[in-house]
């Protein structure tokens, strides 16, 4: 059994190297990246709503890398270097088509949903 | 029975969904039917079925999964190409007040049917089962990474081909074009089953594809043979590798796409709807996101086929291979931020649409490069004109037309005079058959030997080539001039007469291409009758420069007997300069999967459960997916899924192989 | 394979060119697995990214309807975000006793994950329920066909996940944690621990930033 596990740890797997410290500092890490947004939100703390949105977007992004890093133990060499690849193609992919969409969608509502303007002030 | 046990058993089927009001639809099921009725005799009195059962359809190898694949993709190109001849034929007639032969009902599904089974059903299968055949063996792999996974993809993918055929005669299929735009494709618009059809057609094939692209990406990042790094391989393999990561990139978005469309139209959600705050611009939004990448997917591997081609038949190195690398990346990553431009006069505005215009001109920049990496490949080579050459030139001075035509449609103004006319068909077509279907010919010539262990007749080759290079000219060319006066795609009748002369120019046109198409089968019948007098006994009839051709002609089963070293690129070039010898003994066991069922049953079980959404035959929907869940994870009770080719039956194969070697002299 | 032994078989070589190996390794078994279950990771990731742009797009397309603050109840979405971040700590604790190749404390931490999965499942349903029961159907609007798809496609997932962990509780009670269940039970930690990066933007995009609009 122990060769078999040598075996999945030289190939670099993803999983194979979490410890019971990495995992309860991931955990508290993700509780409290959790309950802060959690709590801005329900009390309505910061008095700015964009701003409140921003900080919240911010810890969202901050415990995705928590999760990456401690629970599915993402790092450069894993399978040589193609997992984080993936991961970064995915990342961009995501980034282009969620920003892209919302510009062109926002560009369209305004343009062609009825009601929104008047066609003679139109560029 | 009671009215209300039949609607519970049979859904909204009824007799009234069976076509025999069209006379053209019924010739077509009684000649399908008889020849259907003939080739299960056929196979039925040959006792073929446990041979085909055993040998083919519950294959987990890489070679035999591609070449079913390429006979998928031929026989739906038969389909495909029948509707093309339809929509020709309407064409060049519907004129001073006839109506033509085909009424609106007709003729909208035949060309939504057209485009559907042309993208997805041919150039898909082809494109996939060249990269299947051929990957694991330019890397010097014994088999893909997921065998069984290959084998499931195969028949997800013959699944949705069946649900499409079928569709021909148990209803009707969708009348809204390929992409099956909202809100003609809404519930309200589009009642029939036409468009339930088209979407889980493509749901079930499309999650073959996606695997099959996890698949190879995974082949060729972790099988390749020792010393092979990146930039050693084959450029076949890299643009297959780039096409995989396209695949698995954009696959996804389609899913997602079709089940938001399929979601409106079973459950009566909101997403596409032109009310309760839908918007049918998002799903023109999101379907190209997907729908850019897919003309990628469908073109890289033919680039990959044409570097291949070009250095071989050049005698020489592929001129620029590191650029070609880096091009192909390039084009890759760039897909991704050109999806607008088929959709510029939906009305996002300048800003966005110049943004747009200027990526689309900027991703024609590599394709570039590559042309000229090819053609200074060919320069001061030793250039040998077989057929699979002819196609490169031909692709050349075909595709960079289409290529051209591209950019000029990329300019914003000009594409808001030019879309959705006939110039645009002319475009895409000009790209597609001169790209990827020529491509396909140039590939399909190239590795037919390796694959069957003869070559293709030289003559009927020549036949349908010309038939074919000159057909798409006359066919395509007068498209670009009735698009460049302002003629619309998808017209079924036209009012101004002056235009007919192009529509029957384009009609011969496909008549020629009809010829070329039946001149292949032809020289597919001649090549099998002559395989003796074209055989290949040395495994490389083209002095080739890639591992594929340094094993037998057919390989055998495990490919490689010992997997080869690798030091350079080009690596069964640098074997030969270098004078290597093959090994004669020292053959050890090899390890190799078994060959399984699953597949074909889940694929089977998934087209049930097509049939029964489609229908609104509720008991078969749950009853097929439960069955699919169940046959799933009682797969994975199976834990001896492999064997091992004992060391007697290697070195007997490979003893064979080198009395045949020997007798060349 | 690595490239190690070939670049010092170069160097050893002499003048003859070596063009195969002798003596090859076999591919180990499943070498392929975890990379290939990261990269269909990724593609689900896609997925969800469409939902999320769906979800963007039309997520203020209330159509006079029902609006966030009026459904989301942000204590009960605190609970079942404690119930799905719970179960992957315990899902890594099973890792960490699969390791170890203790057989019944892996059995363990995995039920305890599956229970938390459930509670996760049970709560999201019943919000669903009482939201449709408030007349806020995936009909209603175009925001609420986003919403429901989003995170409904997310609560599929996580039940496949527990269809998923029941079958490997099975196959590890029948087969011992032997390879090939150890490849099964990671890539299930890897589909588990995704499933949770999700919902974070989830609960950030569609509860939180939907009580801020």
């Amino acid at each position: 059994m122990n060769a078999h596990e040598h075996a999945s740890h030289a190939h670099g797997d993803i999983g194979a190297h979490g410890s019971l410290k990495s995992y309860l500092v991931g955990f508290a890490l993700s509780v409290v990246l959790t309950a802060i947004p959690f709590w801005l939100v329900m009390t309505g703390a910061i008095d700015n709503k964009q701003a409140t949105a921003i900080v919240i977007m911010a810890f969202a992004a901050v415990q995705i890398v928590v999760h990456m890093v401690f629970f599915l133990h993402m790092n450069t060499t894993s399978e040589g270097g193609w997992s984080i690849l993936a991961l970064i193609f995915t990342v961009v992919l995501v980034v282009i088509v969620l920003t892209g969409s919302l510009w062109v969608m926002y560009h369209l509502n305004v343009n062609m949903m009825p009601g929104l303007h008047d066609m003679r002030q139109m560029p | 029975m009671s009215d209300s046990l039949i609607k519970f058993i049979f859904g909204r089927l009824t007799w009234e969904s069976l076509p025999l009001h069209e006379p053209i639809v019924v010739g077509t099921f009684i000649a399908v039917a008889l020849g259907g009725a003939a080739l299960v005799g056929a196979l039925t009195y040959f006792r073929l079925w446990g041979y085909l059962w055993r040998e083919w359809f519950t294959s987990v190898d890489h070679k035999k999964i591609g070449i079913m694949y390429m006979v998928l993709g031929l026989v739906m190109l038969l389909r495909g190409f029948s509707d093309a001849i339809m929509m020709r034929l309407q064409q060049a007639i519907a004129f001073n007040g006839a109506e033509g032969y085909l009424n609106a009902h007709h003729y909208d599904q035949i060309l939504t049917a057209h485009g559907v089974i042309m993208i997805f059903f041919v150039a898909m299968p082809f494109v996939t089962g060249l990269m299947n055949y051929v990957v694991p063996l330019q890397i010097g792999a014994r088999d893909v990474s997921f065998p069984f996974l290959n084998n499931f993809s195969f028949w997800m993918t013959v699944g949705g081909a069946i649900l499409v055929m079928m569709s021909l005669f148990v209803g009707e299929f969708a009348r809204t074009g390929w992409l099956a735009y909202p809100p003609l494709s809404n519930i309200g618009y589009s009642p029939d089953v036409g468009v339930d059809y088209y979407i889980w057609a493509l749901q079930v094939a499309g999650v073959g594809t996606t695997l099959s692209g996890i698949n190879l990406i995974c082949t060729i990042v972790k099988m390749r043979a020792p010393g092979m790094t990146m930039m050693r391989m084959p450029v076949f393999t890299w643009t297959s590798l780039c096409t995989n990561v396209l695949i698995v990139a954009s696959f996804p978005v389609l899913t997602a796409v079709l089940a938001m469309l399929g979601l409106d139209r079973y459950v009566g959600t909101n997403f596409f709807t032109n009310d309760f705050g839908g918007s049918p611009m998002m799903y023109v939004n999101l379907i190209w996101i997907w729908g850019h990448p897919e003309v990628y997917i469908l073109i890289l591997p033919l680039f990959g086929v044409f570097s291949e081609v070009t250095s071989t038949f050049s005698g020489k190195r592929l001129f620029g291979y590191t650029s070609m690398v880096y091009a192909t990346v390039v084009i890759t990553i760039l897909s991704y931020l050109v999806w607008l431009h088929h959709f510029f006069t939906m009305g996002s505005g300048a800003s966005v649409n110049s943004f747009f215009g200027i990526t689309t001109m900027i991703i024609s920049i590599p394709t570039g490069a590559k042309i000229f990496n090819w053609l200074f490949t060919m320069y001061r080579g030793r250039i040998r004109f077989e057929l699979p050459m002819m196609w490169t030139v031909a692709f050349m001075l075909t595709f960079v037309v289409g290529g051209m035509t591209g950019v000029l449609l990329a300019v914003p103004p000009a594409d808001f005079v030019l879309h959705n006319s006939l110039f645009l068909i002319a475009h895409f077509h000009n790209v597609i058959i001169g790209g990827v279907l020529f491509g396909l010919f140039a590939g399909i010539v190239y590795w037919w030997p390796k694959a069957f262990g003869f070559k293709l007749d030289p003559f009927w080759g020549k036949v349908s080539f010309w038939c074919w290079v000159v057909g798409f000219w006359f066919a395509f060319m007068p498209l670009y001039i009735l698009g460049l006066m302002g003629v619309t795609r998808r017209m079924r009748v036209f009012d101004d007469p002056s235009l007919q002369i192009w529509f029957v120019i384009a009609a011969f046109g496909a008549v020629l291409i009809a010829i070329g198409i039946a001149a292949f089968l032809i020289q597919i019948y001649v090549s099998i009758r002559r395989r003796e007098e074209l055989t290949d006994p040395t495994g490389d009839p083209w002095n080739g420069r890639t591992l594929e051709w340094s094993i037998s002609s057919p390989p055998p089963a495990y490919n490689f007997a010992f997997t080869p070293v690798v030091r350079d690129n080009d690596a069964w070039w640098d074997m030969k300069r270098a004078g290597y010898k093959r090994p004669l003994s020292g053959f050890k066991p090899i390890h190799m999967p078994r060959n399984t069922g699953t597949g074909v049953i889940l694929a089977g079980l998934s087209v049930a459960l097509g049939f029964g959404l489609i229908w609104y035959m509720w008991w078969l929907a749950a009853a097929s997916f439960i069955g699919i869940i169940a046959t799933a994870i009682g797969h994975t009770f199976n834990y001896h899924r492999d064997f091992h080719i004992p060391a007697s039956e290697v070195t007997q194969t490979e003893e064979a192989r080198t009395r045949l070697l020997s007798m060349q002299g | 394979m690595s490239l190690t032994l070939t670049s010092s078989l170069a160097k050893t070589a002499g003048t003859e060119p070596v063009f195969h190996l002798e003596n090859e390794q076999e591919h180990a078994e499943g070498g392929s697995t975890m990379l290939g279950f990261w990269i269909y990771l990724m593609s689900d990731c896609l997925i969800f990214a469409m939902l999320f742009a769906a979800y963007g797009v039309l997520g203020g397309n209330y159509a006079a309807g029902p609006a966030p603050k009026d459904l989301f109840d942000l204590q009960l979405v605190a609970v079942n975000t404690s119930m799905l971040l719970l179960s992957s700590i315990t899902y890594g604790f099973a890792m960490l006793t699969m390791e170890k190749g203790r057989v019944a404390a892996t059995q363990a931490w995995l039920a305890v994950t599956g229970l938390f999965g459930l509670a996760f499942i049970g709560i999201e349903l019943y919000e669903f329920a009482h939201m449709i029961h408030e007349g806020a159907t995936p009909q209603r609007s175009a925001f609420l066909s986003a919403f429901f798809t989003l995170v409904g496609t997310h609560g599929l997932h996580v039940t496949f996940g527990i269809i998923w962990l029941v079958t490997l509780m099975v196959q590890v009670w029948t087969r011992g944690l032997i390879a090939a269940n150890r490849r099964r039970l990671m890539c299930l930690s890897m589909f588990w621990h995704f499933l949770d990066v999700i919902w974070i933007g989830v609960f950030t995009f569609v509860y939180l930033m939907g009580m801020l609009r």
